[in-house]
């Protein structure tokens, strides 16, 4: 479990990083926080001959922006100073709700949210809720700079459509605007793993606490995020009218997953309609500015875990 | 007296040190100048080689050499050594140091490349060109038993070793009894995992013509005796150095590995040091895993839920090659008898070759299996009479004024399976109490009316421990006062250091931090058997401390000559010798060493009281050494047991199901352990959590994935699904019950490998009672649960199945749809 041989460049600059980048194109790879890559290539998965490390070029990448729009953050901004933000949680709550179930904290000490957006990874938490949020991500070439929308961004597992001489240099997560409310929950084996399930969510109410739009994207269910819109189930209905069992069962409809070693396909599309029950009702709720859960039923409401005989 | 002696709960000296990164392991030998050993895989599970190309690995800069068997000769040529010959053992295989014409499974070593760096040997290896004639591979324990593929040609039915071992007449004993049920139990493999795999440093002096090889091994001895006759070497020239080693759990008692063969072998060849440090893809297809067996019960009962007659058919997947031997099947079919003796008893085990990763001994050792066997069959005789299960298992249990008890069995130390002593009644009652077994139902009809289910299980076993031949062990007082101990088992990180160090102090009365123990290195101490079977306490602990008294009584006899007083007059305190009682005479044991070696040279201050004109009264009549005495104030002693001494205990867990997801979450976790005294209550209790995270582990996390081609699809820890901390239970609940062992100096019993014994019988019996649904194979995942409450039909919660209770409902097995996941052959 070593790596093959590679060249080490520690550009200065983002311009010098995109040289190199120009230089050698299929070849080279981006280092960022290295938890995906790292690994990839200590297990020779991955053999690039040339390795371009970015984490010199803080000042140009490492800024957390945060608007009225929603959370801009650069390339270098590491998930857990995303995940403690507090005018990110504020501004675009569901960030933060996802980013607590990004691997471990050692991870998000070193991980970078924009790292894992380039990953593409379809288990990965980050893709789904840019994808939800309709959000985009800046690239950068010696070509020049564009902006890619998250629908157009990831294009099939481990594959997104940056360029190979194309560095991602930010990410932009836009607020929902409204009254609207997030979720988000997975189902994993052990603690801080790939979800054998994810789900997050977008809820926007009117005032009269009835649906305007209902949107959701999944991990671990399909190659690419894909966002499952349920507003026409829902739209002008009161959330507390909504039958989320019947979300549920019309999410076992809309989704297509495949099994693997952790969950049969079967399993992965159960816990789907799960998690939409309980989801889109907490969402809603956020919306409706009621705490998730006061107005559940005993029967729906998630287990209590970690009781005591 | 020392507050930290025998039976005290004293904090471990080894963690400050390995905690803080001060730990030397084998990786940590050698060098800028250390050449780098990696080695070529099989790709396949069964091929034959047609042909080994090197010469691209030679074009790389920094490669030294690569070594293919043809490079071999004399005893290094020939097969790996069959450790434990059994007369049932009829087919025995192993394999060679490097494939010889023909792999068996995927990760067999085929060449050995040797080079600057481990990088550079890594890019080697994949250059070198091997040609393959792969042939169809044997995987799963039903397809090996079909054999209609088979792994060797001349192994017909690929059986190794058919075993049988009766007492009374089971098969009438069965069918005359008043009830009678058959199961089939099912557990997959898991494996040892220790944080260190396997590790190899060797440096050959052709000066000396010595060899010294630094090795992760659970026995140093083992390892000088395989590697000296593989390599033609005399016992004296070998050295064999465990230094700190990252965990065991049984894996590294295996020896010689291939690479313990090549590594040595190579830097003979080169005239440098090499090195080879086994990586974590390379731990999971070339070194051994554990537990996969099938096993079919035909158990006949009385009304009461007593055993009459008991008959046991084992499948047992041994892999591809088999060099320890019978051990595992032998400790399945035995000790699934646990705290039990039906009146007849018949167990017949099929140990099977497949085309995967041998199997070798993890922590248990095929208890777990039998123990799994045993205990759902009470669970299932418990709910078919519609009795408590503790009730039942109480109804069977052996009593405690029965001892010893001989069973007419051999165990797997090849002497009767006779128990020493043992209180099973004792750990039912203190289980109770622990769990709260009685209040179950409360809590139960608590959590259903929220919703909730949880559900209760228990599992009890019986585990022999400390077997022999034999250990020994040194103790020597220094002139400084200082203890040296040494032993020549070796150390994972048992906190043998401690655990020693305070029989010392207690057998010899010094304090506890002037014992200094060394284990595992050839060097201080050059008999010894090894590391396994939770028998460092009992076997070294007991050399040890019959060394120590020999030393207490030789101090004595010498101090008696220096305070003129009677040896029975005197004791020793906190190191120091003195009239009983009276301080004022004290003499250091530092000072009797001195005395103990009479010197014509003084190195110090302290030696010259040993000298010739130091002046002390002097009995010129008599030599300075006695006729029949020895300079110097050490003792060696040896430890031999008649048999094992018998340890048990018994677990209760309480875990809830998600009615939606199919998480399963333990809510309680509670032991009642029994080793006989406690040498160390804080290292037993350590010693019981790390066991039960391995049985968690076994129970709800850890497959081997292989595919019908024999791959193994999980081999890295981002597929093969090791309990974290957030999946062990947060607390474990633990009691202990101290039956002494008749058979040893201490009265102890070993408690190595008990908390991973009975785990998943009590899991599988908690869930089973939480949903109402058989549970059958382990471990089980939220996704296999989730698909046997579809074929169970159950889209509700289901009530509870304890026995005596209104709401007992329980479905017949057979009634019930074929899920998928007990239909199909081998695990996906």
């Amino acid at each position: 479990m070593k790596t093959s041989k590679f060249t080490y460049h520690a550009p200065r600059t983002v311009a010098e990083a995109l040289d190199t980048l120009a230089e050698h194109s299929v070849d080279a790879k981006v280092l960022a926080g290295g938890q995906s890559l790292v690994p990839v290539m200590a297990m020779r998965l991955a053999a690039p001959a040339h390795l371009v490390d970015i984490n010199k070029l803080t000042p140009e990448l490492g800024d957390l922006e945060v608007t009225g729009d929603g959370v801009r953050i650069g390339a270098l901004v590491r998930h857990a100073r995303l995940e403690r933000d507090a005018d990110a949680a504020v501004r675009v709550p569901l960030v933060g709700q996802a980013l607590r179930h990004v691997a471990h904290p050692t991870i998000r000490n070193r991980g970078t949210t924009v790292g894992s957006l380039a990953h593409a990874d379809p288990s990965a938490e980050m893709p789904v809720v840019l994808a939800l949020l309709g959000g985009s991500v800046v690239a950068r070439s010696v070509r020049g700079e564009r902006t890619i929308d998250a629908a157009d961004f990831f294009v099939g597992p481990m594959e997104s459509v940056l360029g190979y001489d194309e560095l991602a240099v930010s990410a932009f997560f836009p607020a929902v605007p409204g009254r609207a409310g997030t979720a988000f929950d997975e189902i994993t084996r052990r603690h801080g793993d790939y979800a054998m399930c994810g789900l997050a969510v977008v809820a926007q109410l009117d005032e009269a606490d009835r649906f305007t739009s209902l949107r959701l994207a999944f991990v671990s269910v399909s190659d690419v995020p894909e966002v499952v819109d349920l507003t026409d189930d829902v739209a002008g209905t009161p959330y507390t009218d909504v039958d989320h069992a019947a979300l549920g069962d019309r999410v076992r409809e809309l989704v297509d997953p495949a099994g693997d070693l952790h969950a049969s396909a079967d399993f992965r599309r159960h816990l789907a309609a799960v998690l939409t029950q309980r989801l889109t009702r907490e969402a809603a709720e956020r919306a409706a500015g009621v705490a998730p859960g006061a107005a559940a039923t005993a029967g729906t409401a998630p287990t209590t875990r970690g009781g005591r005989a | 007296m020392t507050t930290r002696g025998f039976g005290e709960p004293v904090k471990r000296v080894e963690d400050p040190r390995l905690v803080t990164g001060k730990g030397r392991y084998v990786d940590d030998i050698g060098d800028d100048r250390t050449l780098h050993a990696a080695f070529v895989r099989s790709p396949h599970a069964r091929a034959r080689i047609r042909d080994i190309d090197p010469f691209e690995a030679y074009e790389v800069d920094g490669v030294v050499a690569v070594y293919t068997w043809d490079d071999l000769a004399g005893p290094a040529a020939e097969p790996l050594p069959l450790l434990i010959p059994h007369p049932d053992l009829t087919h025995p295989r192993t394999g060679y140091a490097l494939a010889r014409d023909a792999v068996n499974h995927v990760g067999e070593a085929v060449a050995m490349v040797v080079a600057r760096d481990r990088y550079v040997a890594e890019d080697a290896v994949a250059l070198v060109k091997v040609d393959y004639e792969v042939l169809k591979p044997v995987v799963g324990l039903r397809k090996a038993a079909a054999a209609e593929e088979l792994v060797y040609d001349d192994v017909p039915g690929n059986a190794a070793a058919v075993s049988t071992q009766a007492y009374g007449d089971a098969a009438t004993a069965v069918a005359q009894a008043p009830h009678r049920l058959t199961f089939e139990w099912d557990i997959e493999r898991s494996a040892c995992m220790p944080m260190e795999g396997k590790g190899v440093h060797a440096r050959w002096d052709r000066h000396e013509e010595k060899l010294t090889l630094w090795t992760a091994t659970q026995t140093s001895t083992g390892v000088r005796g395989a590697v000296s006759a593989k390599l033609g070497l005399d016992l004296t020239q070998v050295d064999v150095v465990t230094p700190d080693v990252g965990g065991g759990f049984g894996v590294k008692i295996v020896h010689p590995w291939p690479e313990e063969i090549m590594v040595p072998w190579a830097s003979m060849r080169l005239g440098r040091d090499v090195k080879w440090t086994e990586d974590r893809r390379e731990h999971f297809v070339s070194s051994a895993h554990e537990r996969a067996q099938l096993l079919t019960v035909d158990v006949g009962f009385d009304d009461e839920g007593r055993v009459l007659g008991m008959e046991v058919d084992i499948l047992h997947d041994h892999g591809a090659y088999i060099p320890y031997g019978l051990i595992v099947p032998i400790n399945a079919s035995t000790q699934l008898l646990g705290p039990y003796k039906p009146d007849a008893y018949r167990v017949t085990f099929t140990s099977l070759y497949t085309n995967t990763v041998l199997v070798t001994p993890y922590r248990g050792a095929g208890r777990p299996q039998g123990v799994y066997a045993m205990e759902r069959t009470m669970d299932r005789i418990a709910q078919y009479l519609g009795k408590d299960r503790l009730a039942v298992r109480e109804a069977n249990f052996i009593q405690p004024d029965e001892f010893p008890v001989d069973f007419g069995l051999m165990f797997q130390d090849g002497r009767p399976l006779k128990y020493d002593s043992g209180n099973y009644p004792g750990l039912a009652d203190k289980l109770r109490a622990l769990v709260g077994w009685d209040e179950f139902e409360d809590f139960r009809a608590q959590a259903r009316s929220e919703g909730r289910r949880v559900g209760i299980g228990l599992g009890f076993y019986v585990e022999g421990t400390g077997p022999g031949p034999y250990e020994g062990g040194h103790v020597q007082v220094l002139t400084s006062g200082k203890v040296k101990v040494a032993t020549g088992i070796t150390s994972q990180g048992q906190g043998h250091q401690t655990a020693f160090a305070q029989i010392v102090a207690t057998e010899l009365g010094v304090p506890f931090e002037d014992v200094i123990v060394t284990t595992g290195d050839t060097r201080r101490f050059g008999y010894s058997v090894g590391t396994f079977a939770s028998r460092g306490a009992v076997m070294s602990g007991s050399a040890i401390a019959l060394a120590a008294r020999k030393v207490r009584d030789r101090t004595l006899r010498l101090a008696a000559d220096a305070l003129e007083a009677d040896p029975g007059d005197l004791e020793i305190v906190e190191g120091q010798v003195q009239v009983k009682g009276d301080p004022s005479t004290a003499v250091g044991i530092g000072t009797v060493a001195v005395l103990s070696n009479p010197l014509r040279y003084a190195f110090d201050e302290a030696s010259k009281a040993a000298t010739q004109f130091s002046g002390g009264p002097v009995d010129y009549s008599q030599p300075p050494i006695a006729p029949g005495d020895k300079p110097g104030l050490d003792e060696t002693d040896y430890y031999s047991p008649p048999a094992s001494t018998f340890a048990a205990g018994a677990h209760a867990v309480i875990v809830e199901t998600d009615p939606d997801t199919a998480e399963i979450h333990i809510l309680k976790y509670a032991v009642v352990h029994d080793c006989g005294r406690m040498v160390n209550p804080r290292i037993v209790e350590g010693q019981i959590h790390g066991g039960v995270a391995q049985g968690v582990g076994g129970a709800l996390y850890e497959v081997m994935a292989y595919d019908e081609a024999g791959q193994l699809a999980n081999a890295s820890f981002m597929d093969f699904l090791m309990p974290y901390v957030s999946e062990v239970p947060t607390s474990i609940e633990i009691d202990h019950l101290e039956t002494p062992s008749p058979l040893n100096p201490l009265g102890i019993k070993g408690a190595g490998e008990a908390g991973v014994i009975p785990t998943s019988a009590a899991i599988a019996a908690a869930i089973e009672d939480a949903e109402g649904i058989p549970i059958v194979r382990m471990p089980i995942s939220p996704s296999e649960l989730f698909d046997l409450r579809r074929a169970a039909a159950y889209p509700e919660p289901v009530v509870n199945t304890m026995p005596g209770t209104a709401s007992t409902r329980w479905v017949d097995p057979a009634s019930l749809p074929a899920a998928p996941t007990t239909e199909s052959e081998d695990r996906p």
